[in-house]
Parts: C-alpha cells; sequence; structure tokens
C-alpha cells in the first residue's frame, strides 16, 4: 500500500497521453460544425466532464449502501473520494455547458433539466461536506454521511423527472423548444470518433484519480494512526 | 449478572477500551471509579445498549450483545447525568409515557408505588421543568425502575447535585439496591462511593485495572486503594 | 422478578410505542406551546414580507399563491422539526427512548406522526388567514389533497434529517441545507398541483403531479424506515 502500485503509474502516463490526444481529435481532427463553429467543441468535454460526475455519484451511492451493511470504514474513505470527483467534475461540465450555452441560446444558464439537475447535485455535495464537518466521532460522521449519500441518491433522479415534467408543461421564457433546435446537430463520423474517446479518456481519468483519492485517504489514515501511537 | 470479556471500544482509529474484562454476580453493588476520559460513561454506554463494542463478548442478564439488545433492554434501568426527562410533562406523565414504552402492567399503581419510592408524590401533577436538579435526578431514577429492571447502571448520578441532595439521591439508591438488584455504578467520588457500593472497581487505561471487595478493604483506605491501582499497582 | 416476558417486538407493542411517542409530543406542545407558536408566528412574517416583496395585487395572486404558501410551510417546517428533535436531545431524552425495549423503527414513526399534527395545525391556521387576507377561497378539497401529500414527503424526510442534524455541532443551521436541496421535487410537484387547483385546471391535467408526490412519499419513508437505526444508534 505504501508504494504506488505500477498499474496506478500506468494509468498515470494513459491519462495525460490520451487527454492530449482527446484534446486534438476534438480541437483539430473533428470537423468545425456549420452553425455553431468553434463553440461546438466545447462539447466533447461538456459531455465527458458530466460523464464522470455520474460515475462519481453512482459509485458515491453504491460506497454509502456498502458502508452501512458492513460497517467497514474502508467504504467511507472510498464514498468522500467519489463525491469530492463527482463535486468537480460536474462544477466543470456546469461552467463548459454555460460556455456553450451563451452563444447556442444566448444566455448563460437556463432552467434546463440536466443542467438544474447537476446544480442540485452539487449543493447537495456541499451540504454533504458540512455535515461531515460538523461531526467529530469518525464512525458517526460515517454513517450520517452514508446515510445522507443514500438519500440523495433516490433524490436526484426524482428532481431530475420533476423538472423535466415542469419544463415540459410550463410555456418558456428562453431556449428549449427552440434550443433543441439551435443546440441540436447531427454528429458525423469523424466528430463521433472524437466525442468516443474523448468520454473513453475520461473514464481512465475517473478511474486514475479516484485509485489516488482513495490512496490518499488511507494514507492519511495512517498518519492519524501513527500521531495517534506517538502521542500515547 | 454481567459478564464481558476482552471489550475493545474504538472510535475511529482511537482506542478506549482495550481488552476490558469484568464480571458482576447478582445483588452486587459496583463501584466503576477512574480518571475524567478512562471510558468509564464509554463502558456503561455499551452495557447499556446506546453502543456497540468493537470486539469482544458481552452477556447482560443471561442475554448475549449487540445481538440481543432488546431483551436486555427489557432487564435494564439506566440513571445518566442528564435526568432523560420531558422538562414539558408532569412527573407523573413522565412515568406513564416510559411505562409504556417498557409496555409495563397495571401502570398506574406501579407510578404511584415509584413516586413513593423517589419521595415525589406530593408533586405528581407538576411539570418537570419546575424540578430541582435532585427532584428530577430523582424522578430519573423512578424512571430507570420502572419496570423493575434486575440490572441498574447508574452514570455519575451525583454530577450537578448540592451535599442535600446528594443524601437524598444516596438514600433512594440503597433502597433501589436492597431489593436484590444488580448495581454499577461510575463515579469519581470516592467518599460518597465508598458507603454504597460493596466492590470497588478501578478503571483505567480501558481495562479494569484493580478490584477490591467492601470486605477486604479497611475503612477509609479506598483512596489508598484508588491510588495504588492507578499508579499500576494491582492491589 | 422472573417473571415471564413477552416477545420484545410484537406488533401491538410497536403501534403502542408510536402512539406514545406522539402523544407524549402532543401533550407537551399543547402546555408549552413554543413549538406551534414559533412556527406560525413565523409563518405570518413570512407571508407578510411576500406581500410587500411581490406586490400581491389580485393579478399577481393567481399565480403566486400557491408557491408563498409552500414557501410558508417549508420555512415554518423547518423550525418546527428542529425544535421537535432539539427536545429529544437536549436532556438526553433521545437516549431515554433508545433504552426503552421497542424497535427503534417506532421512534422514527412517533416523530413523523408528531411532526405531521403540527405541521397540518400551523396549516390549518395559516390557510384560512391567507384566504381572508387575500380574499382567495383556498378550500378546495384538491388543495387540500396536494397540502397531505406534500407534507407527508416533507416531513418523512425532515424528521430523518433532524435527527441527523441535532446530533452535528452546527445544529441550529444544518437542517435547512440538508433538507432543502433533497425536498426539491416535493417544493416542484406541490406548487405546482396547487396552482393548478386554484386555477380550476381538471384534474387529469395535474395526476402527474399528484403521482410524483405519491412515489416521493412512498419512497423516502421507506428509505427513512430502512436507515433510521443508523441515525439514532452508535
Amino acid at each position: 500500500m505504501n508504494k504506488k502500485p505500477v498499474i496506478l503509474l500506468v494509468l498515470d502516463i494513459l491519462s495525460l497521453v490520451f487527454l492530449a490526444v482527446a484534446a486534438y481529435l476534438a480541437l483539430s481532427y473533428a470537423p468545425m460544425e456549420a452553425t455553431m463553429g468553434n463553440v461546438q467543441k466545447v462539447f466533447y468535454f461538456h459531455v465527458a466532464n458530466a460523464w464522470v460526475g455520474m460515475l462519481g455519484f453512482i459509485s458515491a451511492g453504491v460506497a454509502g449502501i456498502a458502508y452501512l451493511r458492513s460497517g467497514n470504514p474502508k467504504w467511507d474513505i472510498v464514498e468522500v473520494a467519489a463525491v469530492e470527483i463527482s463535486l468537480v467534475f460536474f462544477l466543470i461540465a456546469i461552467l463548459l455547458g454555460s460556455i456553450w450555452a451563451r452563444p447556442a441560446w444566448n444566455t448563460w444558464w437556463t432552467w434546463e433539466p440536466r443542467l438544474t439537475t447537476a446544480a442540485i447535485t452539487e449543493m447537495i455535495y456541499l451540504a454533504y461536506f458540512m455535515l461531515r464537518n460538523g461531526i467529530e466521532d469518525p464512525n458517526r460522521r460515517a454513517r450520517f454521511s452514508a446515510v445522507y449519500t443514500l438519500v440523495g441518491a433516490v433524490s436526484v433522479p426524482i428532481t431530475f423527472m420533476a423538472i423535466r415534467l415542469f419544463r415540459t408543461i410550463h410555456p418558456v421564457v428562453i431556449g428549449s423548444q427552440s434550443a433543441q433546435a439551435q443546440g441540436g446537430f447531427n454528429m458525423s463520423p469523424d466528430m463521433e470518433v472524437a466525442f468516443f474517446f474523448s468520454l473513453f479518456t475520461f473514464t481512465i481519468i475517473f478511474a486514475d484519480l479516484f485509485w489516488h483519492r482513495i490512496r490518499l485517504g488511507n494514507l492519511a489514515n495512517k498518519t492519524e494512526e501513527l500521531k495517534l501511537k506517538v502521542m500515547e | 449478572m454481567i459478564e464481558v470479556r476482552k471489550l475493545v471500544k474504538r472510535f475511529g482509529l482511537k482506542t478506549v477500551l482495550r481488552g476490558l474484562d469484568f464480571q458482576v454476580e447478582q445483588g452486587e453493588f459496583v463501584a466503576l471509579l477512574g480518571p475524567n476520559g478512562a471510558g468509564k460513561t464509554t463502558f456503561l454506554r455499551i452495557l447499556a445498549t446506546l453502543s456497540r463494542p468493537s470486539l469482544g463478548e458481552i452477556r447482560v442478564a443471561g442475554f448475549g450483545l449487540p445481538h440481543q439488545a432488546a431483551q436486555v433492554r427489557q432487564k435494564l434501568g439506566v440513571v445518566s447525568h442528564m435526568p432523560l426527562l420531558y422538562g414539558d410533562l408532569t412527573a407523573e406523565e413522565n412515568l406513564r409515557f416510559f411505562g409504556q414504552m417498557y409496555n409495563v402492567n397495571v401502570l398506574n399503581q406501579r407510578i404511584g408505588e415509584v413516586l413513593d419510592l423517589v419521595g415525589l408524590t406530593s408533586r405528581r401533577r407538576d411539570l418537570v421543568r419546575t424540578f430541582s436538579r435532585g427532584m428530577q435526578q430523582r424522578l430519573a431514577i423512578g424512571r430507570a425502575v420502572l419496570h423493575d429492571p434486575e440490572v441498574m447502571l447508574f452514570d455519575e448520578p451525583h454530577t450537578g447535585l448540592d451535599q442535600d441532595a446528594c443524601d437524598m439521591l444516596d438514600k433512594v439508591l440503597r433502597d433501589v439496591a436492597a431489593r436484590g438488584r444488580t448495581v454499577v455504578m461510575t463515579s469519581h467520588d470516592l467518599a460518597r462511593v465508598e458507603d454504597l457500593a460493596t466492590r470497588y472497581d478501578v478503571l483505567s487505561k480501558g481495562i479494569i485495572s484493580a478490584t477490591s471487595k467492601k470486605s477486604e478493604l479497611k475503612s477509609g483506605n479506598i483512596l489508598t486503594f484508588y491510588k495504588k491501582a492507578l499508579a499500576g499497582e494491582n492491589g | 422478578m422472573a417473571e415471564k416476558q413477552a416477545p420484545v417486538a410484537k406488533s401491538s407493542n410497536f403501534i403502542k410505542a408510536v402512539f406514545a411517542i406522539a402523544w407524549k409530543d402532543l401533550a407537551a406542545e399543547l402546555r408549552s406551546r413554543e413549538l406551534l407558536s414559533a412556527m406560525l408566528v413565523f409563518g405570518m412574517l413570512v407571508i407578510l414580507i411576500f406581500n410587500f416583496a411581490l406586490k400581491l395585487d389580485a393579478k399577481t395572486r393567481i399565480t403566486a399563491t400557491s408557491g408563498i404558501l409552500w414557501v410558508t410551510f417549508t420555512f415554518a417546517g423547518t423550525l418546527g422539526l428542529n425544535r421537535s428533535m432539539a427536545v429529544e436531545k437536549d436532556r438526553g431524552c433521545l437516549d431515554g427512548l433508545l433504552l426503552a425495549p421497542v424497535d427503534r423503527s417506532s421512534i422514527y414513526f412517533g416523530k413523523l406522526l408528531s411532526n405531521l399534527a403540527f405541521m397540518f395545525i400551523v396549516e390549518a391556521i395559516v390557510l384560512p388567514l391567507y384566504s381572508l387576507l387575500y380574499n382567495v377561497n383556498l378550500f378546495n378539497p384538491g388543495l387540500l389533497l396536494v397540502i397531505l401529500l406534500g407534507s407527508v414527503g416533507y416531513i418523512a424526510i425532515g424528521t430523518l434529517l433532524s435527527a441527523m442534524a441535532v446530533q452535528t455541532r452546527t445544529r441550529d443551521v444544518m437542517l435547512p441545507i440538508l433538507l432543502f436541496p433533497v425536498i426539491i421535487p416535493v417544493v416542484v410537484a406541490a406548487v405546482e398541483a396547487s396552482g393548478g387547483y386554484l386555477q380550476g385546471m381538471d384534474i387529469s391535467e395535474l395526476r402527474y403531479w399528484i403521482n410524483l408526490l405519491l412515489v416521493y412519499d412512498v419512497i423516502f419513508i421507506a428509505i427513512a424506515f430502512m436507515v433510521f437505526d443508523y441515525v439514532v444508534e452508535e
């Protein structure tokens, strides 16, 4: 555990190389989209980031359930790692979405279901960290976080449904129906290559970061343990 | 009545109890002594089913913990330094509520007996909020004996009481113990404990480091015993 | 002393414990009225502020009423939930409940019942008052159904999260932060459905919202039931 595993090192290198390739594919290889121009390129990374956010979200929920079932503190470390990664990647996805929305829909923000749900998920994550900060006892902290992760994991899909229902019923102020048309486009095969490669790359990056963060959590635990031993 | 073997309790990475062994026979009144932070309250909370042990075997009144916690709870009366009572209910209403929670039979009669025992019959219709600390603590004992438990746990019941209140509390504690009940009480007031208990155990560094029956100690010697125990010379 | 003990987890005991807990909350509250008066005064202040913030003339009222009502209920509700759990924590009463030989979920359902009762009492006072002040008829069976379903969902998850919030260092501010992001479906559905009923929409147009509320209620009561042990036990 103390020594960095070789596979992790390989993952590090792969992440960097693939990221460079993905950037090349998206920025240079994929053809310029006719109506939107350069801005459309954001799309390759926006979707990939949101995808990683989703992966983190699901991993956190699974880790939370695993913790409640087993009581093994390892799952708490996994859960925090997943939430942290998901928090950052959803934030990037929202920012990239804004950059895309500005020229496409003529606004920085729209109450589009996916965007809104991502924002609400971020609020749940912030609440999650405030909850953790407010509890001293590590067992209780782990239990409460796992419970809240579970509550969040169930409420987010329902929130998404509610907002979508809300959007389909309401007359649209900005975008939406027309925005779908404005933002939509058909991918050419070249674009598909760039798109799927980007998804693949960010999945690798997710695995790499996830592993690093779990390792960090374990090491932090170990230092704490050693500190306690010294103090006795 | 109580049997604890190799009990370990960890909070995260911190180990509070380290393989503690502890036995109590029926009818014994054990005073659990020890410095602050030694884990007395933690140990009592585990016996009271409020906290789960990390490792170890525990049997209370014939049932294992934590798996048979519900059965243990039925046999257990607990008094803590907090009264565990509702301020906006009267003494009687508090007892009635907890009586229902314990499924006590013939509740009205039992409430009368208990109020008599703790000397609060005249204040039965007053709000607990208006009670002094000492009266609240006596009612808390009433709450704890309501279902006629076999084992009683007291966690620093004298905290925050003045001399008179302490003396009255001691009288009630003696009454409670006199009925063949098994009692474990934590305290750091040696003088007060010396009289009440029949056995003294010292908890330090996560284990029971010394134990002595009252009959084995000359009166007034409890302080020497306690100091020796903390210094690590098992006496 | 060696009398025979009935099996501890009998269902009649469970129901007895649930009602005992709910009853003692109501009895204590009817005496002190601390929680209800706080919720009510706060609720009225929210309406008062909306009156000036939104300049509630006859035209705005039609569209804004359902939103104002639910904001009022949500905010007043957190006050009530917080107070109701703080009472358990302050004198160690939660430990007292946990020491009793009853199933932990009976504590959850008992608190759920009393919290729901407080919520309904507040709603039963706020609604006629709002009707009176703004001359809007709020006695619409559809609206009452929505308020019932919305309140159940809100209190179901609120009771669980308030039990967590009171056990944290920052307990006074923790509850709304934990609660609001996860009750958005309730707020969206309840506001939309209430607004629909007030504008005389047909039930067939609003059944999605009612369904959503029902689904939310069932799911979150089930989840709270499953995880409440982890929130109160060490």
